[in-house]
C-alpha cells in the first residue's frame, strides 16, 4: 500500500454508511433495555430500521414485525426477521467499504457465485434451543440478564459442540455466554458493548434458522491445486476457542491468475491454555505449522476450496517446498492476486481482512497508540491486535520500517493489523512473524518462561484422561 | 457518557472478558469465579486419582473443600483453619486472575500492598460451611471436555469477533 492507495482509502464521504449505522444503533440499543420495555422512543427506532426496507423485499415484514414487537408480541418469526434486517444494513456497509478498499488497493475481486445447495445439520431440535435463548435474551435486554439466563444455554451449548456441523453456531454462543457471564451483573456495568453483542446475537439468530443455507455444512465448490506462498497469519481467540487463519497467495498448477485464498484451524480450548501453547492444540496440522514457522512455500493437491476462497485444509494434501519469504511474496505477487468473493451471510464489516503490504512509512508511538506517516497520511496500526502466541510486540511495530497486515475497520476506523514486521533494533535489522513460534518458541527468554510454567496442553489431557473416561 | 464509551460501544471486536495469565496446571487444573464462589479443583498431593473441590464464597467467605466423592478433607474438621488445597486454590486464582479481581468477586477488603493468596486467605474470616462438590466437579469435567473435541479445518468466520489480543503485555 503506497501514500496514494491509503489517500484514496482515507479521503471522501462513504455514501449511507453513517446513516446505516445510526438506524443499527437504534435497534442495538432496544436490545440493551428488552424487547419487553420497549418505550416509546425506542419502538420508534425498530420502526425506523423496518422502514429502511420499505420498497424492498423486507418491507412489509420487516414493518410488522416492528409494529408487533412494540405491541407487545415478540415471536421467533418477528425476532428473525428484524434480525435479518439488521444484518443486511451491515451487508451493505460492508460492500461500501469493501468495495472503497478494493478501489484504493486496485484489487480485483471475483463474483460470488453460490455453491452447490449443502447438506443441512438437520439438527432442529438444537437449533430450536439456541433460538428459544436468543428470544429470551430479546425480550430480557442485555441490562436484565442475569446467571441463571446465561447458564441456561450451558447445555445446548455442550450439544452444539458435539454436532461437527454446527461448530460456527457453537463456538459464537459459547463465546457470547462467557462474555455475558463474566460481565455479570449487567445490570450495574458502567458501558456495554451494544453493538458486538447486538452483532453476536444478531450472527447466532441467522445462524439457528431451521433448514436455512446458515444452517448447514458449505460445501467447496471446486479443489485446487498448485504452489501456495504463505503472506502471514492472524489468530483468533476467545476463552474456549482458537482459530488460525493464514493468509496466502495461491499459484494454480494449471497456470491459472494467481488468487488470494486462505487457510484455516479451530480447536476447542480452555481459558488457561495462552500464548505459545496455543500451537500445541493444532499439531495434527503439521505441514501447515511447519510452513508457517520455517517460511516455506507449500505445494497442495486437490485442496478443496470453498467459495469463499477459504481452503479446507488437508494437511496430507500439502507438501513442505522452497523456502519463501512472506515480504518477497508481497512484493512481488499480492498487488496482482485475484481477491475472493465474500459468500452473503459473511457480509459484515468485521470480516474485512485483506493482506497489504505497507513500507516506506515512518512509526510513530504515542501513549500506547503506533501510527504509521505514509506520505503525509496517517495509518492507525492497532498493536493490541498482536497474539500472545506470537514474537510480535508494539515495540517491535513501532521500530519497524516494513509490515505485512490486515486491513481492517472497526467503529468507524480503517485500521492496519500487523502479521508481519522487518524492523531496526539496536541497529540490527529483524524480522518476526505471528507464526514464527507455530512449532515451539524461538525466543530464549519465551522458552524458559514455557519450559517453567511447564505445558498445560499435556496436563489438562492428563486429568482429562484419568477423570472423564470413568 | 463521555465520547471514548460512547466510541466504545459502537465497535464489534472489543475485548470484554480481562485475560487469563498462565500458570502452572499440575496442582491447581480449574479455578473459576462463578456462581457466587471462588471455586475449583485441587489434585491430591499423594493420590493421581483423586482430587479436591474448594470454594470460598462471596460475601461470608465460608470454605468448603471435599474429594469429588464428597467426602469431607481429612485436613478441614468444622471449626479450623483453611486446609492446604483452600490455601493452594487462593494462590492459583490470585495468579490467574490477579488479586484485584478475585478480592472483588469475594468482596473482601484486602488493602494496599495485597499481593499473594495468602494475604487474601489472611484477609477472609470465615467458616467451614459444605458446599456441594458435585456441581463444581461436573463443571471442571464439561472444561476437560473442551480437549476432547476435534478440530476442524472449515472456516469459523465468526472469529472475526473475537480478535487474539496481546495478552499481559
Amino acid at each position: 500500500m503506497l501514500a496514494v492507495n491509503l489517500s484514496e482509502l482515507l479521503d471522501g464521504p462513504l455514501h449511507g454508511v453513517e446513516e446505516a449505522l445510526d438506524l443499527v444503533a437504534g435497534f442495538d440499543d432496544a436490545l440493551v433495555h428488552g424487547l419487553a420495555r420497549l418505550g416509546e422512543d425506542r419502538a420508534a427506532a425498530l420502526s425506523a430500521l423496518a422502514g429502511a426496507f420499505a420498497g424492498s423485499p423486507l418491507g412489509v415484514r420487516a414493518g410488522e414485525a416492528a409494529e408487533k414487537i412494540a405491541a407487545g408480541s415478540v415471536t421467533d418469526e418477528h425476532l428473525s426477521v428484524l434480525a435479518g434486517g439488521r444484518a443486511a444494513l451491515f451487508g451493505a456497509v460492508h460492500d461500501a467499504l469493501l468495495g472503497r478498499l478494493d478501489g484504493a488497493l486496485g484489487r480485483a475481486r471475483a463474483p460470488w457465485e453460490a455453491s452447490p445447495s449443502a447438506a443441512s445439520s438437520g439438527a432442529d431440535n438444537l437449533l430450536a434451543g439456541c433460538r428459544s435463548w436468543l428470544h429470551e435474551l430479546a425480550i430480557t435486554g442485555w441490562r436484565g440478564v442475569d446467571h441463571d439466563l446465561v447458564s441456561a444455554a450451558d447445555q445446548t451449548i455442550e450439544a452444539l459442540l458435539a454436532v461437527p456441523g454446527l461448530r460456527r453456531t457453537a463456538v459464537l454462543l459459547d463465546g457470547l455466554a462467557a462474555e455475558l457471564r463474566a460481565s455479570s451483573p449487567i445490570a450495574t456495568m458502567e458501558r456495554l458493548p451494544a453493538r458486538r453483542w447486538a452483532d453476536l446475537w444478531t450472527r447466532a439468530l441467522l445462524l439457528s434458522q431451521p433448514g436455512g443455507p446458515a444452517a448447514a455444512v458449505p460445501e467447496p465448490a471446486a479443489t485446487v491445486s498448485g504452489r501456495l506462498l504463505l503472506l502471514g497469519v492472524d489468530v483468533h481467540e476467545h476463552g474456549t476457542a482458537v482459530q488460525i487463519q493464514v493468509h496466502a497467495v495461491l499459484e494454480p498448477a494449471d497456470g491459472g491468475p494467481a488468487r488470494l485464498v486462505r487457510a484455516s484451524v479451530a480447536a476447542p480450548k480452555v481459558d488457561t491454555i495462552v500464548g505459545p501453547a496455543l500451537w500445541r492444540l493444532l499439531q495434527w496440522h503439521p505441514v501447515l505449522l511447519g510452513a508457517l514457522a520455517e517460511h516455506r512455500s507449500l505445494d497442495i493437491t486437490d485442496q478443496p476450496i470453498l467459495d469463499s476462497g477459504d481452503l479446507v485444509w488437508h494437511d496430507d494434501r500439502a507438501e513442505a517446498g522452497e523456502p519463501a519469504d512472506p515480504f518477497a511474496t508481497a512484493r512481488v505477487l499480492l498487488g496482482g492476486a485475484l481477491a475472493p468473493a465474500v459468500p452473503p451471510l459473511d457480509r459484515h464489516p468485521v470480516r474485512i481482512s485483506e493482506p497489504v503490504l505497507v513500507e516506506g512509512y515512518t512509526a510513530a508511538a504515542d501513549g500506547g497508540e503506533v501510527t504509521f506517516d505514509l506520505g503525509g497520511r496517517p495509518l492507525a496500526v492497532d498493536v493490541e491486535r498482536l497474539p500472545s502466541c506470537g514474537p510480535l510486540t508494539p515495540e517491535l511495530v513501532a521500530a519497524s520500517t516494513a509490515c505485512i497486515g490486515l486491513v481492517r475497520w472497526d467503529g468507524g476506523r480503517w485500521a492496519l493489523q500487523p502479521l508481519a514486521v522487518q524492523a531496526t533494533v539496536k541497529r540490527k535489522p529483524v524480522t518476526a512473524h505471528n507464526g514464527d513460534w507455530a512449532l515451539g518458541p524461538t525466543d530464549p527468554k519465551v522458552m524458559k518462561a514455557e519450559a517453567k510454567a511447564g505445558d498445560s496442553v499435556a496436563v489438562l489431557r492428563e486429568r482429562a484422561g484419568r477423570l472423564l473416561r470413568r | 457518557m463521555n465520547a471514548e464509551t460512547s466510541a466504545w460501544e459502537r465497535r464489534s471486536a472489543v475485548r470484554v472478558v480481562p485475560p487469563v495469565r498462565p500458570r502452572k496446571l499440575a496442582k491447581v487444573p480449574f479455578v473459576e469465579l462463578a456462581d457466587g464462589r471462588l471455586q475449583g479443583v485441587v489434585s491430591s498431593g499423594s493420590d493421581i486419582e483423586r482430587v479436591y473441590v474448594s470454594s470460598f464464597t462471596a460475601g461470608t467467605h465460608a470454605y468448603s473443600c471435599s474429594t469429588n466423592n464428597n467426602r469431607p478433607c481429612g485436613a478441614l474438621p468444622s471449626g479450623s483453619s483453611p486446609c492446604k488445597h483452600l490455601h493452594l486454590l487462593a494462590a492459583e486464582a490470585v495468579l490467574q486472575y490477579g488479586v484485584d479481581r478475585v478480592a472483588r468477586y469475594l468482596r473482601v477488603d484486602v488493602g494496599d500492598g495485597a499481593s499473594t493468596g495468602a494475604d487474601l486467605v489472611d484477609s477472609m474470616n470465615g467458616q467451614v460451611e459444605r458446599a456441594p462438590a458435585a456441581t463444581v466437579f461436573s463443571r471442571f469435567l464439561r472444561h476437560l471436555n473442551y480437549l476432547e473435541i476435534p478440530d476442524t479445518t472449515t472456516p469459523i468466520p465468526e472469529m472475526h469477533w473475537f480478535p487474539a489480543l496481546g495478552a499481559g503485555r
